[in-house]
């Protein structure tokens, strides 16, 4: 049975997403709320993002038996990207999971 | 160049090349017609702005209808509204792909179609011009769309120049480098310099030479050249 979806089990599955990102990668991206992922002092580069989404989206899609597609018009702005922060990918998931 | 006054319809005048264009055509004597979704902050005795989505139909044969009326007919279309949007494929949504082609391949036809009318009730001989870009040849990483778009663009321009030529009508796209406008504002440093080094002449674009471009398209002398795309920087 799937757990229930609230911020935090999204935040625990992103969590997940990020140490397996990091086991396969080699890298040591931070699951904190903060981390920045994008633009200067960013945790990743264009690619490393998309390769990161991509291991989010599968990661969220088991954890809740969901069909989740993490695509935005402003995915590569380092302003107004969801997927700038750590924090802000996960209420992006958040809020993608709440439209019906 | 001809010193005979004509009117020239360009669209997307209300920032950026457009408005570049707007101006140096005006500057030569001739009227110029623009469009664009938002009003601009400018005024310009021998231009008139219409409120328009180069994309809507229904407002861009009204719009060609009333240059009809006031003006008798059309010398000179340039389609310079586009709108890009630097993402990487597998992060891209199908809103992307709506709003870019919306603007960049329909308003380009809308116009296209509509201006041709006009050219040919009037028995002028026309000039079209359309906008590609570099993105296009150079398989630019994170422009699918905007590439793919003016990849159409490019395949209408060849085609439409042979539909055109027995009346008269030349239709030719120029495609530029990144040029400083705020189409680009939002891509990286390094992402413009990569892309620059891959040009022939390592240089952002200025207007004036998408300008030199299209002066050379609309001279009465250039009615044997059609159906071509020009690169900017020897791409």
């Amino acid at each position: 049975m799937p757990p229930a979806i609230t911020a935090e089990s999204i935040a625990e599955s992103v969590s997940r997403a990020i140490a397996a990102h990091n086991a396969s990668e080699g890298t040591a991206i931070p699951a904190a709320a903060d981390t920045a992922l994008l633009g200067e002092g960013g945790a990743v580069d264009s690619l490393g993002l998309v390769r990161l989404v991509m291991t989010v989206e599968r990661q969220v899609e088991d954890d809740f038996g969901v069909s989740l597609s993490l695509t935005d018009e402003k995915a590569m702005s380092q302003r107004n990207s969801p997927f700038r922060t750590v924090g802000t990918l996960t209420a992006y998931i958040g809020s993608c999971l709440a439209q019906p | 160049m001809t010193t005979k006054s004509r009117t020239i319809f360009i669209t997307g005048t209300r920032k950026g090349i457009g408005r570049f264009l707007a101006e140096h055509y005006v500057a030569q004597g001739h009227r110029v017609v623009g469009v664009s979704r938002e009003a601009p902050d400018w005024t310009l005795a021998g231009y008139r702005h219409f409120r328009a989505d180069v994309a809507d139909e229904a407002m861009m044969r009204g719009v060609f209808h009333e240059v009809r009326r006031d003006y008798g007919g059309l010398d000179v279309l340039i389609n310079n509204a586009g709108i890009a949007s630097m993402n990487h494929v597998l992060l891209t949504p199908m809103k992307t792909l709506e709003s870019i082609f919306s603007t960049n391949v329909f308003g380009t036809f809308l116009a296209c179609r509509e201006g041709a009318r006009l050219m040919i009730a009037a028995k002028r001989p026309g000039r079209i011009v359309n906008f590609a870009t570099v993105a296009t040849p150079l398989r630019l990483e994170g422009e699918a769309v905007y590439a793919a778009s003016k990849a159409a663009v490019e395949s209408l321009t060849r085609v439409l120049a042979r539909e055109l030529a027995e009346y008269g009508i030349t239709v030719n796209a120029v495609g530029p480098t990144p040029v400083e406008t705020d189409l680009i504002r939002s891509v990286s440093k390094e992402k413009i310099a990569a892309l620059l080094a891959r040009q022939a002449v390592p240089r952002l674009g200025e207007m004036r030479d998408i300008a030199n471009v299209i002066d050379f398209f609309i001279r009465e002398e250039s009615d044997f050249v059609t159906g071509q795309v020009v690169y900017l920087g020897g791409v």
